[in-house]
């Protein structure tokens, strides 16, 4: 009875503590003990699936390079957007390319070679500032749908100034990471005529950025972006009348 | 059964035998593991002190000292953490004067980035630190806090030039655009299209940043590099640098003979206190802004006979500078983008309320005192106003909401950052002297630093433009697009 007792002390004395584990084995109160006592390793690995996370993105959002060299920019921005499932329609063609219910596509597009991208419909998918490198090089983007990215933020808006000279539909209805500071540069869109801000939740005062930004944009027609309940009350109960968004300036207040 | 089986254990030579008594197996082990613990923490290289230790001292022994805690500090303490070869190689310790960042360079200025500049270097460091700041999350998140928002801002810089001017404007829109910059010219008549509150009388030309600029909140981005900083380990210490202790020998050079000095201990005293801690350290990080010149001089560069290299100063000095915060009803929209006017007056858009902030950098002959940070109004309604109500006519009827002031780690050499070390001075290194251009340019600039420090050269190319060696051999190195 006394060997055992003095061999199990003996092989707690020969082990140096290392890392944060301070009691032996075997872990008493069970696996949730033990991941407790190697609280710093876990914080490393919880860090390192946040890298993996962004490298994912990053990959996923990867520039088409094989296709854009052997059959041009247009065909490497269709591949771009139908690998992520969304939907592409050429100029002249009535009909959209798009994905089955598989996820799987024909390559019938390649034979369209020259001939300009001018739909592109990309709901809901992970593009960001990355995955614009695919799209950049569109002379006659006509119409961009970009609801419900979740990855799109203020700098992939930002970089949206390169379709300022054919760009004339555009929805960002979802996207969350969106704010008002990002449809600040969407002024240099001169011919934007239909912009969809509708559920962008991280705009703050929504009533006035939609007039900001219909003010920024003469010519475009804003949709979304309403204030949460229909018409303004004032504090004694009576109701405003609304005025016209035209008649209104920033920073007046209506009569 | 008690009593034989402790002497039996390994622990017979550490211990006392006191034939027969013995302590509870379960003691045993904690004592031993415990004495273990603290005869190797008194062992020499340890931060063990019997005495026990004050709190907010730094550490006795250190590698890299950075002195000053501002963004361009911060900076450095992170990438020297982030490329550090292995886990906890280097001891890195930031000191910082004021723990109320009260008089701070980083977190009294505007906010603003651009990639308009006229040196590549210059426009490269820029183009490095906004790919950082969109990135930022990447970089320097920490598990279990919450995203980090610098709030920036993607309105870009426009630049106004005269006629005179315009030449100069457009060659160095040449080189940003060569450099990677989006940068677009602007003829008048485009500029009163896009923008038609400006009034284009007098204006050539103008040149708009189309991506990667703006502004954005300095505060976040130095709470963001200090956080990730913190932990990763560097140590936080307020704390004020009063002198350092130097080892020097003269050494005959081809040049004469020079004194060359090594910094050995830094004393830093502590806030409202005599009690002093001398850290003994391997390199010295100067990045105290404006108060550079005065640490350089505690390590003796600059104190010698004027006309030798021992008696070439460090020639940043602070230069106040003020923002006007205003407000104007019916002023530029959401798309104003921050606007530097052919006479150096500058003004930006400040959230959505029709609030406004700008300035102008004083001509050189009326600079202000640097006594204070107290903001002079005058300045505004003699110097300020009048070129902004020209330009913008709707500013004529505006309200000054608030003021304050800030200094410039004014280079009064070149207006260049003065980036590595000393030639007498083998420890000290500077990473200072951005001349209102030092947040923009804050993570390359660190990131530059850390390589060399690290890898003993500089790896990005051409940065030896800034060394000290140019107020040495007297080329400048200038900035023409100075705001």
């Amino acid at each position: 009875m006394a060997a055992p007792r003095a061999l199990q002390q003996c092989r707690a004395f020969a082990r140096r503590p290392y890392g944060s584990a301070a009691s032996p084995d075997p872990p008493k109160g069970g696996i949730l003990q033990y991941l407790c006592n190697r609280f710093y390793d876990i914080e490393y690995l919880v860090g390192w699936s946040a890298t993996l996370r962004y490298r994912n993105l990053r990959r996923k959002n990867a520039y088409c390079g094989y296709i854009k060299d052997n059959y041009g920019d247009n065909a490497a921005a269709a591949y771009f957007v139908l690998s992520h499932r969304g939907r592409v329609r050429f100029q002249g063609q009535e009909t959209w390319y798009c994905v089955d219910r598989r996820g799987n596509f024909s390559y019938d597009f390649i034979e369209l070679q020259g001939v300009p991208v001018v739909d592109i419909d990309l709901a809901g998918s992970v593009l960001n500032y990355n995955g614009l490198d695919n799209l950049v090089k569109l002379t006659a983007l006509k119409s961009l749908d970009l609801s419900r990215c979740p990855n799109v933020d203020d700098w992939t808006l930002s970089r949206l100034q390169v379709f300022k000279d054919s760009l004339e539909e555009l929805s960002l209805a979802g996207c969350p990471q969106v704010t008002e500071r990002g449809l600040a540069c969407l002024h240099l869109l001169e011919h934007l005529r239909r912009l969809d801000l509708s559920h962008l939740p991280s705009v703050s005062t929504p009533g006035l950025i939609r007039i900001l930004v219909e003010e920024m944009l003469p010519r475009c027609e804003v949709v979304g972006l309403a204030p949460a309940a229909g018409a303004q009350t004032r504090r004694d109960g009576r109701e405003e009348p609304a005025v016209p968004s035209g008649d209104r300036r920033a920073g007046e207040i209506p009569a | 059964e008690p009593g034989p089986r402790v002497s039996h254990d390994l622990t017979t030579g550490l211990m006392d035998n006191r034939g027969g008594k013995c302590v509870l197996s379960l003691d045993l082990e904690k004592e031993v593991v415990k004495f273990r613990k603290k005869l190797k923490d008194s062992l020499p290289g340890s931060d063990w002190n019997p005495f026990g230790t004050t709190k907010g001292l730094p550490p006795e022994r250190a590698d890299v000292v950075i002195v000053g805690g501002g963004v361009m500090g911060w900076s450095v303490a992170y990438w020297l953490k982030a490329l550090e070869p292995q886990r906890d190689a280097l001891r890195v310790v930031v000191i910082e004067k004021d723990p109320t960042y009260s008089q701070a360079s980083t977190v009294l200025s505007a906010g603003g980035i651009r990639q308009q500049f006229s040196l590549p270097e210059n426009i490269q460091m820029s183009l490095y630190s906004a790919f950082f700041l969109r990135t930022i999350n990447e970089h320097l998140g920490v598990v279990n806090e919450p995203p980090i928002d610098i709030q920036f801002n993607h309105s870009g810089y426009l630049f106004l030039a005269l006629e005179d001017r315009a030449a100069e404007l457009e060659e160095n829109v040449r080189i940003q655009r060569t450099e990677g910059a989006e940068v677009s010219l602007l003829s008048p008549a485009q500029l009163k299209k896009k923008y038609p509150w400006i009034n284009t009388d007098g204006v050539a030309v103008a040149s708009y940043g189309l991506e990667n600029e703006g502004w954005f909140d300095p505060w976040s981005l130095l709470n963001a590099f200090r956080r990730k900083a913190m932990s990763m380990g560097v140590c936080q210490c307020f704390g004020e640098v009063v002198s350092f202790t130097i080892s020097s020998r003269e050494i005959m050079t081809p040049e004469g003979e020079l004194t060359f000095s090594r910094i050995n201990y830094v004393r830093v005293q502590m806030p409202n206190s005599v009690e002093y801690q001398p850290v003994e350290c391997s390199l010295v990080v100067n990045a105290a802004g404006p108060w550079s010149q005065k640490l350089a001089e505690m390590a003796g560069i600059g104190i010698g006979p004027p006309n030798t290299q021992e008696g070439i100063k460090l020639p940043v000095e602070p230069r106040k500078r003020y923002i006007f915060v205003w407000h104007c009803p019916d002023g530029p929209g959401l798309d104003c983008p921050m606007l530097v006017d052919t006479t150096g007056a500058y003004f930006r858009r400040e959230g959505v309320g029709g609030n406004y902030l700008g300035s102008l950098s004083p001509a050189e002959e009326e600079e202000p005192d640097i006594q204070d940070l107290e903001v002079d109004h005058n300045f505004f309604q003699e110097k300020i106003w009048p070129y902004l109500a020209h330009r913008v006519p709707v500013f004529e009827s505006l309200k000054v909401k608030s003021a304050w002031a800030g200094y410039y780690d004014y280079n009064t050499f070149d207006q260049n950052a003065v980036l590595g070390p000393h030639p007498l001075v083998e420890n000290m290194l500077f990473i200072t002297g951005f001349s209102g251009h030092g947040l923009q340019q804050s993570p390359a600039a660190g990131k530059v630093l850390a390589e060399l420090i690290l890898n003993g050269k500089f790896s990005t190319t051409h940065m030896e433009k800034f060394s000290f060696n140019r107020f040495v051999s007297g080329e400048q190195v200038l900035e023409r697009n100075i705001v």
